[in-house]
């Protein structure tokens, strides 16, 4: 292990264990106001008519006449209303907010309102769309030829869900007028992203905007765009009162009506001729819901990943991303790649069985290697260590000799195992590194020898306060505890981008390690400094050109094997998960603790993907899973220990060897887990969740 | 008015017999350790020990704690045994976005209140109403079991 992977003590450590830590809803300000939502009722409908209670004072309603800028909030596309202008496109878009001192007084005005509607027709599922916000495909190599030579054409259609980020904190902001400014607080990923939305529904300059992130209770993704909209609805609230004023979201709320992963459907034509592999046509469609948020570069990233690990000569990947009356989707960990990722690794698995192969023999024919063209004929510049992951997890698990055991089974509990194999491009897609974000971090050496790392990155649970401050006092070769960060505040620190896209380690963390060695020469004793970096891109990258979707879509991969064991009773179609194993390569780890607490937690939630996080919406468009109750999440006792190990593939131009992390755990659990079922149950599957529910239909189906 | 235990201080409480026990906690006492994570019962952020018993405080209604004994985190960190949990959790970085570790903490309290040795899977059954999204919870028991070996006498 590396020194710099020794664990030390989390910087949030004492104050959150101790539950000193403060979150958005443990603070209160003097005559702070509560707001609560109005939402529409109706998944597509014009608003006729809005019928008010006589209000006591104090109280007041906030609707899109009290939008001093623009109604809209920036996002990549300004689509998303902040209050619904005459037309509401999902049960749960916002209209009005009721604000007031006494949250059970804005809940009865709240309820005493009335929405008159005049009904339209929703479309609620992605198949029937014919409007598509986001449709993207590129090619290389001679798909048609391949087709047309093919001995045989597999084709396959693949179904993923909704997942939701089920962060414990809820959604929740603070908004407050002072001296002419804005002032917004509370659980977020971005605050410069918070920062730029809510100038614009103000009509705000920049300067008259302040973004301060609280402690975060976990996000996930689902903290990245969000934030954004309920800050322009809270921040309009707060300048019509001229109040402060608070919204914090119940569970109900926040499962129905917040960002989740896009559900999906891929269809996949594969090209068989003399036994290889010559070509996949592949066709990706991603549901976004009524807005169009963060899905043109959630569907990117999905496209990109469609032909997994391995070598496609001719490929054609064509995607759309297209409207539904639904709940708007927006980030969650892993960004689009889990969806294709499962397709691809099923799609796999399936031809292998036609060929009369297990999955991972033919799995390992294809898999690619340094110096590789990548899909969008890009380059894999790194050494790809999938070869050494696969035995390893065939040490830990015996796998090729357990898939053959499992074979033709009979009796009432049945065993299986599958395993995936993945990446996670580290970092944004394509060139916004360079043309959209230009990164910026800085360090502030105080009189006393104190360093204080100024950025915009959020710690949201990762851990990333602690790896920041690693990398500085190692590179300045100081103690840890003369650098500190505290949660970033829009007014004390540089647009260092989004909390996102496994970047910040490798990215922001690289621009700290650079300033730190700045520092280190330029050190001045008893003197004040600063020191500030900016991003530029490596030098080895082949540009990116979204027009073309060609070039390298990331400047480097972590790269992943999960193996995941099940016992199935196939009397009550329960499914234990008898063994998980992950071998992660994520580069040198900053910390091994964090980066194994990054690896287990994201693995976990893929599990819960794979096997339980069933949500949908009724035939009205309403989320119907809307509690913990029935939206099942991951407890303790669901799964054993898992397995994770981190192989040492450090980075070249990453800090310390570090590359991304955060995301790559959650891709590659969907198609192990489906894989082991198939094992178990002895047919092929085609989607994820795969729940107890789906069990029992193959179950009685075969009766 | 409502007397009871608080962080062993006795207390009057103004509240109405329905009031959440968790709103109270939180508004009243001020005591924000106490997380609202669902106000269903689901997810064990709002743990506190109720007469050494682990509840969740969204689920008990003010008047059900007449005369009873209440632990909540604010009360239980000046202890010797929360500074060994807070150790052990320390060692393998058990805590990440936190939210959920006020009411982890005491859930780990009550483990090993009842059972100083427990193996691994009582440690994840007495844990199982208290979710947590970020750990996949392996640091978590890890820390349990590490505070259970060096805190030999405390429990």
């Amino acid at each position: 292990m590396e020194m710099i992977s020794k664990s030390t003590k989390k910087k949030d450590h004492d104050a959150k264990i101790s539950g000193r830590a403060l979150y958005v809803d443990d603070h209160v300000m003097d005559d702070m106001l509560y707001g609560r939502l109005l939402r529409s009722a109706k998944a597509k409908a014009r608003i006729t008519k809005i019928i008010l209670p006589a209000l006591p004072t104090g109280y007041f309603v906030v609707d899109k006449n009290d939008v001093t800028g623009e109604n809209r909030v920036a996002i990549i596309v300004h689509d998303t209303p902040v209050y619904a202008e005459d037309t509401v496109e999902y049960v749960g878009e916002p209209i009005l907010m009721v604000v007031g001192p006494a949250v059970k007084e804005v809940e009865r005005i709240l309820h005493a309102i009335v929405i008159i509607y005049e009904d339209q027709v929703p479309v609620l599922d992605m198949c029937q769309s014919d409007t598509a916000f986001f449709n993207y495909n590129y090619a290389k190599g001679d798909i048609e030829k391949a087709l047309g030579a093919a001995d045989r054409v597999i084709s396959e259609t693949f179904q993923t869900g909704y997942q939701e980020q089920a962060y414990l904190e809820p959604q929740g902001l603070i908004a407050y007028p002072r001296a002419g400014r804005m002032t917004v607080r509370g659980s977020m990923q971005c605050p410069y992203y918070v920062h730029a939305a809510v100038a614009k529904a103000l009509g705000y300059e920049e300067q008259d905007v302040q973004v301060i992130q609280d402690v975060t209770g976990g996000a996930f993704g689902g903290k990245e765009a969000f934030p954004s909209i309920l800050a322009c609805q809270i921040a309009v609230a707060a300048k019509k009162a001229n109040r402060p004023v608070k919204v914090i979201f119940d569970r109900r709320e926040d499962l129905e009506f917040t960002s989740k992963r896009h559900p999906s459907l891929c269809t996949y034509k594969v090209a068989i001729k003399n036994g290889e592999i010559t070509g996949m046509d592949i066709d990706v469609l991603f549901n976004s819901g009524a807005y169009t948020t963060l899905s043109a570069v959630v569907l990117q990233r999905g496209l990109i990943c469609a032909n997994g690990v391995y070598r496609i000569d001719n490929l054609r990947v064509a995607g759309r991303a297209v409207k539904t009356n639904t709940v708007p989707c927006g980030a969650y960990r892993g960004f689009g790649a889990p969806q294709t990722f499962f397709a691809v690794e099923m799609v796999m698995a399936h031809i292998a069985k036609e060929m009369g192969l297990d999955s991972l023999e033919l799995k390992e024919k294809y898999i690619v290697q340094q110096g590789d063209a990548t899909s969008t004929s890009g380059k894999f510049h790194f050494h790809v260590p999938l070869p050494e992951m696969i035995q390893r997890i065939d040490e830990l698990t015996a796998y090729r000799a357990k898939r053959k055991l499992y074979q033709n089974q009979t009796g009432r509990y049945r065993k299986g195992i599958g395993m995936s194999m993945f990446f996670h491009g580290c970092g944004f897609t394509g060139s916004g590194e360079r043309d959209i974000i230009k990164a910026v971090a800085k360090l502030r050496k105080n009189a006393d020898g104190t360093v204080e790392v100024l950025a915009s990155n959020t710690d949201m649970g990762q851990g990333i306060k602690t790896t920041f401050c690693k990398i500085v006092a190692d590179t300045l070769g100081i103690a840890y505890d003369k650098v500190y960060i505290d949660n970033p505040d829009t007014d004390r620190v540089p647009d260092s981008g989004p909390t996102v896209a496994s970047r910040s380690l490798m990215t922001v963390g690289g621009l700290l390690q650079q300033a730190a060695a700045k520092l280190k020469k330029e050190w001045l004793e008893g003197k004040e400094q600063v020191i500030e970096e900016h991003f530029s891109e490596p030098d080895f990258v082949i540009p990116f050109c979204l027009e073309e979707f060609k070039g390298d879509a990331y400047p480097t991969y972590s790269w992943s094997v999960n193996a995941i064991e099940v016992e199935v009773d196939t009397l009550t179609a329960t499914t234990k998960v008898l063994g998980a194993w992950g071998i992660f390569d994520v580069g040198v780890p900053v910390d091994m603790n964090i980066i194994q607490g990054q690896m287990q937690g994201g693995f976990l939630q893929g599990i819960g993907y794979a096997a339980m996080e069933q949500m949908d919406y009724n035939e009205k468009g309403m989320i119907r899973n809307n509690s913990f109750s029935d939206y099942i999440i991951p407890t303790a006792v669901d799964v054993p220990k898992l397995v994770t190990e981190i192989l040492n593939n450090p980075y070249t131009h990453g800090p310390y060897g570090a590359k991304g992390a955060g995301e790559l755990p959650l891709v590659g659990a969907a198609p192990a887990y489906v894989e082991a079922m198939e094992n178990a149950l002895g047919t092929n599957l085609h989607k994820a969740p795969f729940t107890q529910e789906d069990t029992m239909r193959v179950l009685q189906g075969r009766r | 008015m409502i007397k009871f235990t608080l962080n062993s201080q006795e207390v009057i409480s103004l509240a109405k017999a329905n009031e959440r026990l968790l709103d109270v906690l939180r508004n009243e006492f001020s005591l924000t350790g106490v997380k609202c994570g669902c106000k269903e019962g689901e997810c064990g952020a709002c743990s506190v020990i109720l007469d050494g018993r682990l509840v969740n405080s969204c689920l008990v209604a003010m008047g059900h704690i007449e005369g009873s004994t209440l632990v909540t985190i604010e009360g239980y960190r000046g202890t010797d045994r929360f500074a060994a949990l807070a150790k052990a959790y320390a060692a393998v970085s058990a805590v990440q976005c936190g939210f959920c570790i006020p009411g982890m903490i005491l859930a780990s309290e009550c483990i090993l209140a009842q059972n100083p040795n427990p193996t691994e899977a009582e440690i994840r059954e007495g844990i199982s109403g208290n979710l947590c999204r970020c750990t996949g919870y392996n640091a978590i028991v890890e820390a349990i079991g590490i505070a259970a070996k060096g805190g030999q006498g405390l429990w």
